[in-house]
């Protein structure tokens, strides 16, 4: 998967957002574009509700652009599919009715790609790698809600989709599993390089696992800045380009900068993000 | 150090730091203890709820004596006599085969009448239209009050009947499933799309088991309207037709003044109605929505 191709893998045109509500028209982005290349750990940075989550559907096939278009690996956005696999920032997303191991192999099952043994193998493999072998026969409601978010991981990562679309996945583990997590997501992508769009509201986070950060500026999201950051990681912490970055990063997140619809700024972006 | 109070400026008292260690917990005696005989029979429903049928039991007898009227209001022990009498020469079990058959045929029939819609009207907007007009329309309406247009349209006999339990399963139970699968996590739809699933496999794969505790509600809530309206439907046979089921059991005994059978009648009919909701729905349950933590 290393290969390099001539035309972005993800390639987000103008693309403007909305939900209708009976009541109310809102729009959670306003033309955003963004190109993400094979093998990107691509990050979604901005406040909370400018929209991050709502784009990261878009691309699932969730919901339909009002202008713009989305392409990936060549083909327009219509609906969603397995080529494109999600982690929901919620945890009711694991399957009550199945077990973990259950829940690990049903999409790999559903999408017809693999046959039942294979599936298996892959699924208790994946499941060995985000450490809750002990937990592969037991129900989704003895697990917390770190686990069950670790579970949806493993089930998305065992498929092997062309992107992996991540929406604050860490969020809701305390900071040593966050932490492990983040870690083995990236010696992951270090012997599979794959490509990931992982949204999330913490700038540490971002520096760290992103090795392209988009900063969407606050409700409705629109583009503030792309910016390198491949080269950051845990062990960069304390060195001052970790501290510039993250100081850019801040500046650029909350600098009242030509934002007349932003009426106030976000209360305080947290570096450990809480969980709706 | 002068801290100073937060309310009304009062000083803070000082309060010296300390560190100690921890109790010694070995007292405490087991960590884990068995439950004596006594409180694990009180833990026990089943023998619980046996207590509560007792008293009623011992209730009905000392006023049964008590009042003294045979006719009107007989023992619980004369009822049980003439409920093992019957039970014994096949009347009842010859009864009860009656009921069951038309019973099954409808109860089943209005499921799976109810399946098709209900899948019909989560795939479509106007499918959904049709079920809610459809089930606002006909669920007030008594399945007893359907009976006539169903003797002028199908004749004395199981036609009819499966007709009208057909009428009071089938929007009872699509009412709860259409709840149940309206009531489905956003998320979860979304990653049961998000592998490709659709149409049919959709409704099988995610929905149903997601919104199976209100659909096994919905069962039950339609179990007992079968039965009921069975009985009832009977009943109003009675009058008419010579072969008869448990409501027809009822019926014969009443117009014969023999009490204790339509005691005994009406005891068939709630120890059928129990068996099935302890024994079949309770396995169901605890096979399912318990196992997986969706009910406690
Ligand atoms: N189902 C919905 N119906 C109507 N409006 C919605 C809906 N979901 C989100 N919105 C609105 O769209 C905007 C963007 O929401 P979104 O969930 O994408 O934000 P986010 O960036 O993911 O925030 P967070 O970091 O808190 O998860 C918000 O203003 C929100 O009010
Ligand atoms: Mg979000």
């Amino acid at each position: 998967m290393t290969r390099i191709e001539a035309r972005p893998l993800v390639d987000v045109r103008d693309v403007t957002l909305q939900y209708k509500t009976p009541e109310h028209l809102v729009t959670a982005t306003y033309k955003v574009s963004c190109q993400v290349e094979a093998g990107d750990r691509y990050v979604i940075l901005g406040p909370s509700g400018c929209g991050k989550s709502t784009l990261l559907k878009a691309i699932g096939g969730f919901i339909k652009p009002v202008g713009g278009s989305i392409v990936v690996n060549g083909r327009e956005v219509r609906e969603p599919g397995p080529d494109r696999m999600m982690v929901f920032q919620e945890f009711e997303q694991l399957m009550p009715w199945k077990t973990v191991l259950q829940n690990v192999m049903f999409p790999m099952l559903a999408a017809g790609k693999y046959l039942r043994s294979e599936a298996r193998d892959r699924a208790l493999s994946a499941i060995e790698k985000v450490g809750l072998a002990k937990f592969k026969g037991v129900y989704p409601h003895m697990l917390s809600g770190g686990m069950k978010m670790r579970v949806a991981i493993a089930r998305a990562m065992a498929l092997e989709p062309d992107v992996l679309l991540m929406d604050e996945p860490f969020a809701a583990l305390d900071a040593l599993t966050r932490r492990k997590m983040q870690e083995e997501l990236l010696a992951l992508w270090d012997s599979l390089r794959f490509t990931v769009l992982f949204v999330t509201h913490s700038i540490e986070e971002a520096i760290v696992v992103g090795s392209r950060i988009l900063i969407l500026s606050p409700h409705p999201g629109r583009v503030r800045a792309e910016l390198e950051a491949g080269a950051l990681s845990y062990a960069d912490v304390d060195t001052p380009e970790f501290g510039a970055l993250s100081k850019r990063i801040h500046s650029l997140l909350f600098e009242e900068h030509a934002a007349p619809s932003a009426l106030t700024p976000e209360p305080k972006l947290q570096l450990a993000a809480t969980p709706r | 150090m002068s801290v100073t109070h937060p309310f009304k400026g009062v000083p803070a008292r000082p309060r010296p730091d300390f560190e100690c260690e921890p109790l010694d917990a070995s007292g405490i005696g087991d960590v884990e203890r068995r439950l004596s005989p006594i409180e694990r029979i009180l833990n026990n429903d089943a023998v619980r709820r046996a207590g509560v049928l007792i008293a009623l039991l011992v209730v009905w007898e000392l006023y049964a004596r008590w009042a003294d009227n045979p006719l009107l209001f007989p023992t619980f022990t004369t009822t049980l006599e003439t409920f093992v009498h019957d039970l014994l020469d096949g009347t009842l079990l010859d009864r009860t085969r009656t009921s069951l058959y038309p019973l099954a045929l409808g109860y089943v029939g209005g499921i799976v009448l109810a399946a098709i819609l209900t899948s019909l009207a989560v795939s479509s907007r106007i499918g959904a239209d049709i079920l809610t007009t459809l089930t606002a329309m006909f669920n007030p309406l008594p399945a007893i009050a359907v009976l006539p247009l169903a003797l002028i349209w199908f004749g004395l006999g199981i036609p009819s009947l499966v007709f009208v339990i057909i009428h009071s399963v089938l929007w009872a139970v699509s009412l709860s499933t259409l709840t149940g699968f309206r009531s489905v996590p956003e998320t979860l739809r979304l990653s049961g799309r998000n592998y490709g699933l659709k149409g049919i496999r959709y409704v099988a794969l995610i929905l149903i088991p997601a919104a199976f505790p209100t659909i096994l509600a919905g069962l039950k809530i339609g179990w007992a309207f079968a039965w009921r309206t069975l009985v009832a439907a009977e009943l109003v046979f009675g009058v008419s037709s010579r072969s008869g089921g448990l409501g027809w059991y009822i019926f014969e005994a009443r117009a014969q003044l023999e009490t204790p059978k339509v005691f005994a009648g009406l005891f068939t009919v709630i120890l059928i109605g129990l068996l099935v909701e302890s024994v079949i729905f309770r396995a169901i349950a605890a096979k399912t929505i318990q196992k997986w933590g969706m009910q406690r």
